[in-house]
């Protein structure tokens, strides 16, 4: 599966050449500041992990990477070029897609349908162009399973597909269309350890295409398992930034779980 | 089949369900079933129903409702709800008629500036859900009342009384008539252009939904509106559009009922825009949106038709027909879930 990942992965990436570079970036909703002084480097062929708990400020830093809120300090550079995105196709149009835990797919549509949703195969130009059934259906087919993902039926809704490869098509159609940045949004949190294990294989595989990947999860053990730069974001500001070499699983999991707070608290509550 | 060199080995875990199971999963199999239990019930009941005139007065009857219903349905689908659709049917006559008159122009003029409003309503409707995030029932419920009030209101100032001015004297009242309301004969039977219509629209629909790009996304909008957006599914355009085409089909009935009739009640298309919401849900729409199709809300108007006019042709006291409207709906709709759960387990297996 990994072959057919680098298949349709773009030749031209380079193996730590980087895609999306943030500098001193923040956002405010309002009187609210979300993030602040981010800066963020995804690079090709890497995995980088972003941490932290629930308000730390991981989705709002997805939402500007994907193109749902322009970020409103700082500058995002893509490709070596500030940008900002004004909405998800803009960011698409740049080779970043994002595939969300919860909203992955339309789960009452066919498997065919999902997967080429928003890049439809069309006879022509015009509104009414027919639209390539067969052949999207056969692409589906082949590609999911060449894949390694097996479905019962393409023509099935895919609300009746598990958790984990509901993710796994997501994945499979960022990259079918050409991703060059993958965006997971927590891919393994509502999944069973076998499940998880599924998608960070496929995580795993798309960075050895050469995709430059940014996986958010608030689980530092699959975080460990395939990323090679982790952030840890705390009350909208980074806590920590490090590299594989320079930092320990026993470290991310101490920050994680709360690392000088926990100290903090369990001095206060004084049970030795 | 272009690329299998290697496919053939792990084909083992695909398979086709069997044909009885895909056609049992299709939306409008309740309705269709529903459809023709009552209307053998009205052939056996009623004498007068057994003719093909009345087979045609039915159909006619169910092309009223069944135009602005397919667009309610395609709207429903993309996961919204427009309570204007009623009485915007006869914004539009109303608009046309007392423009011309007041003014003196041809009619076709005042035809194209209703147009022109209708769509503006449309557009407004959806506009605002889409900027507010208020639900559109709400919003739609606002526009429905304003119309409703605007519509005697205006009549009244300009005509002094509650319906709208003779137009079929001035300049353009024919050739209209012509597009909107003309009818044939072929023998006995009368053939009203606005079943053709119906049914050139509902085919239209039909093929938008299955088989083009947009009718993928009204499927995605109505699904999962955050999900098609993250995958570069203009929602806003796409419901926006929903919108203006329900107020497109209002206005092109609007335009029939007026030059069928050559005046208008301005209290006129209360209470339709709910029968467009049956005939969509008995055609197996869902009321969350995501799921239907156009077949199923043709075959509600039908049967909204055929229930409508077979109590006048079974002789029954036709002050019943909402309360035995009311029980064929509930029939219907039961049906519909009864033949959706069968299927769906079966697919589970």
């Amino acid at each position: 599966m990994t072959d057919t990942l680098a298949e349709h992965a773009d030749s031209h990436l380079q193996k730590g050449e980087p895609l999306i570079e943030m500098a001193d970036v923040g956002k405010s909703y309002g009187a609210i500041r979300a993030l602040r002084g981010i800066n963020l480097l995804v690079n090709a062929g890497e995995v980088t992990c972003v941490l932290g708990d629930n308000g730390a400020g991981k989705s709002t830093l997805i939402k500007i990477m994907s193109g749902l809120h322009p970020h409103n300090e700082g500058v995002v550079k893509v490709d070596g070029s500030p940008v900002t995105f004004g909405s998800p196709r803009e960011a698409l149009g740049h080779g970043i897609a994002t595939v969300y835990q919860d909203l992955a797919v339309v789960g009452l549509m066919e498997v065919w349908r999902n997967f080429f949703l928003g890049s439809e195969l069309t006879a022509g130009k015009y509104p009414l162009a027919g639209l390539k059934v067969k052949e999207m259906r056969e692409i589906a087919d082949t590609e999911l399973r060449k894949m390694g993902i097996v479905v019962k039926d393409i023509n099935q809704p895919i609300g009746t597909l598990s958790g984990g490869q509901r993710q796994c098509v997501a994945i499979a159609r960022a990259v079918y269309f050409g991703a060059r940045v993958l965006i997971l949004d927590e891919p393994t949190a509502a999944l069973g350890v076998k499940q998880s294990g599924v998608v960070l294989k496929y995580v795993a595989a798309a960075r050895d295409a050469g995709l430059g990947v940014v996986f958010i999860t608030h689980n530092p053990h699959h975080a460990y398992m395939v990323g090679d730069h982790f952030v840890i974001l705390k009350l909208g500001r980074t806590a920590l930034d490090k590299t594989r070499n320079e930092v320990g699983l026993d470290e991310l999991t101490t920050q994680m779980a709360g690392g000088d707070e926990l100290t903090e608290l369990s001095h206060e509550l004084g049970r030795q | 089949m272009t690329q299998t060199v290697d496919a053939p080995a792990p084909v083992a875990g695909r398979v086709r369900p069997p044909l009885a199971n895909r056609v049992l999963a299709r939306p409008e199999i309740g309705a269709l079933v529903a459809a023709i239990i009552i209307f053998i019930f009205f052939l056996v009941l009623a004498p007068s129903f057994r003719s093909a005139e009345s087979f045609f007065t039915v159909l006619y009857q169910s092309s009223v409702i069944g135009i602005v219903a397919v667009g309610v349905g395609l709207l429903m689908i993309g996961g919204e709800f427009d309570l204007s659709a009623g009485v915007i049917v006869y914004t539009a006559g109303l608009a046309n008629a007392m423009f011309c008159w007041y003014f003196g122009i041809n009619l076709w003029i005042g035809a194209l500036l209703s147009l022109a409003f209708c769509l503006l309503i449309g557009f407004l409707n959806g506009f605002l859900v889409m900027r507010t995030g208020i639900p559109s029932f709400l919003i739609t419920l606002g526009t429905f009342f304003v119309l409703q009030g605007a519509n005697l209101g205006v009549t009244k100032l300009v005509t002094k009384t509650v319906s709208s001015p003779d137009i079929s004297q001035i300049a353009g009242y024919d050739s209209l008539g012509k597009v909107f309301s003309s009818s044939f004969k072929i023998g006995p039977v009368t053939i009203w252009g606005s079943v053709i219509w119906w049914i050139l629209f509902v085919a239209l629909a039909a093929w938008t939904l299955q088989r083009t790009r947009v009718g993928n996304w009204i499927f995605a909008v109505g699904g999962n509106p955050d999900s098609a957006r993250a995958v570069g599914v203009p929602v806003v355009r796409t419901k926006i559009g929903l919108f203006m085409v329900v107020s497109f089909l209002g206005w092109f009935v609007g335009m029939h009922q007026l030059y069928r009739f050559n005046t208008l009640q301005a209290g006129g298309g209360v209470g339709n825009e709910f029968l467009y919401i049956i005939a969509a849900v008995v055609g197996g729409t869902l009321l969350t949106g995501g799921y239907g199709n156009a077949i199923g809300v043709a075959i509600g108007a039908f049967i909204f038709g055929m229930t409508s006019l077979g109590i006048i042709y079974a002789g029954w006291d036709p002050n019943w027909f909402k309360a035995f409207l009311g029980v064929m709906l509930l029939l219907a709709v039961l049906v519909n879930l009864y033949v959706k759960r069968m299927s769906t387990m079966r697919r589970a297996d």
